[in-house]
């Protein structure tokens, strides 16, 4: 039987993303440290399967300011991964990896935008590596976009795409420690309905 | 004292002067504010989706730019409305990601726009204000004292139509 939405997953196919999550939020902190050369610890995720409007509400409402960086899966894998970045949490690995103290930015700020395309381009295939490993499948990514804006504009790019699709995600919310900071990011994972029953026959899981 | 009522996503309501709608962050969705300035009648329709004809099991009239500026025309005429009347401003139709990668991505908030204005031609309804497009998020007032559209985005400011 071929699962039709991400509501119709049972407790071990949840327990099966979250395994996922977990291990692809590892990895993507893992190249995080590595890129800016500190040690970043990350905490076990918090991983629930929501809906847009609850996951804007978990952000801090419409209106509320973040950093996203949105690419697309395709292989034998497709499907959307977003990052979700509070401003505080960019601004931090901006200036580690310029090392300089980086002040305000906006979407205006090319050298900003562009620096964080590529910490989302190293988190993202780093993420999907460990997909890849785990279920032998062959994932590859796209460039990411970035868009500084409200979460709820953001948000509404994944909800019109997956509109006839679902309306529920994969909200991944990750604890990042470092030295002295202490920041919350999120990732947004929105895989096609077929690629994640791919997903579950892989890992023997059955649907 | 002014009331203000919140327009969702794929949701719709209207408002009798003195009071506001509001509709929050739009992004490639596009806000549908009708206004019959005779009893000062506001109304506010937030579309995500440019056809019903698309997604036929998505449902939700509401959702579509077709079915729910069709929804919203009734629901004014049923409480004295004339839609002869009707002006029509709209806002929203961005486009947030670049998304070179990924053309129905990049174009939905255009679609969008387009939609709203054939659905809005086929009533024979005018459009006399437009903020649309771009790549910044908006946050759309709508108010039934005087049919003014205000437009609230975090990174530009926000201005009035």
């Amino acid at each position: 039987m071929a699962l039709k939405d991400l509501s119709e997953l049972n407790d071990i196919q949840i327990d099966v993303l979250k395994e996922i999550g977990n291990i692809g939020s590892g990895n993507a902190a893992t190249s995080l440290s590595s890129m800016l050369m500190r040690p970043i610890n990350i905490e076990v995720p918090h991983i629930a399967i929501l809906d847009y409007n609850s996951v804007v509400g978990a952000l801090g409402g419409p209106e509320s300011m973040i950093v996203s960086l949105m690419l697309f899966m395709s292989g034998e894998v497709e499907g959307m991964i977003m990052f979700l970045l509070q401003k505080d949490f960019a601004r931090m690995t901006l200036s580690s990896l310029l090392g300089e103290e980086v002040g305000d930015f906006d979407e205006g700020d090319e050298m900003a935008n562009s620096a964080l395309t590529e910490v989302g381009n190293i988190m993202a295939a780093s993420f999907v590596n460990a997909i890849g490993t785990m279920t032998g499948l062959n994932i590859n990514i796209s460039v990411p976009d970035i868009c500084i804006d409200m979460c709820g504009a953001i948000l509404s790019v994944p909800a019109i795409h997956y509109a006839n699709i679902s309306d529920k995600i994969i909200f991944i919310q990750d604890q990042f420690n470092s030295l002295e900071n202490h920041s919350t990011s999120h990732v947004i994972l929105i895989p096609d309905v077929d690629s994640l029953s791919k997903i579950m026959t892989n890992l023997g899981i059955e649907i | 004292m002014s009331k203000t009522i919140t327009v969702g996503i794929s949701d719709l309501n209207v408002a009798k002067s003195p009071d506001i709608l509001v509709t929050y962050a739009l992004g490639s969705c596009v806000g549908i504010c009708l206004y019959d300035p005779a009893i000062k009648l506001a109304g506010l329709s937030h579309i995500m989706l440019p056809s019903s004809k698309l997604a036929p099991e998505a449902g939700h009239a509401m959702k579509f730019a077709d079915t729910a500026i069709v929804m919203l025309v009734k629901k004014m005429e049923a409480i004295g409305g004339r839609p002869v009347r009707f002006k029509a401003k709209i806002a929203g139709g961005a486009q947030m990601f670049a998304a070179k990668s990924n053309a129905s991505v990049a174009n939905i908030g255009v679609r969008n726009v387009q939609a709203v204005k054939e659905a809005l031609g086929k009533l024979h309804i005018p459009i006399i204000a437009e903020d649309t497009g771009k790549n910044f998020g908006r946050t759309l007032y709508f108010n039934a004292e005087d049919g003014m559209m205000r437009i609230k985005s975090v990174n530009k400011g926000e201005w009035t139509l």
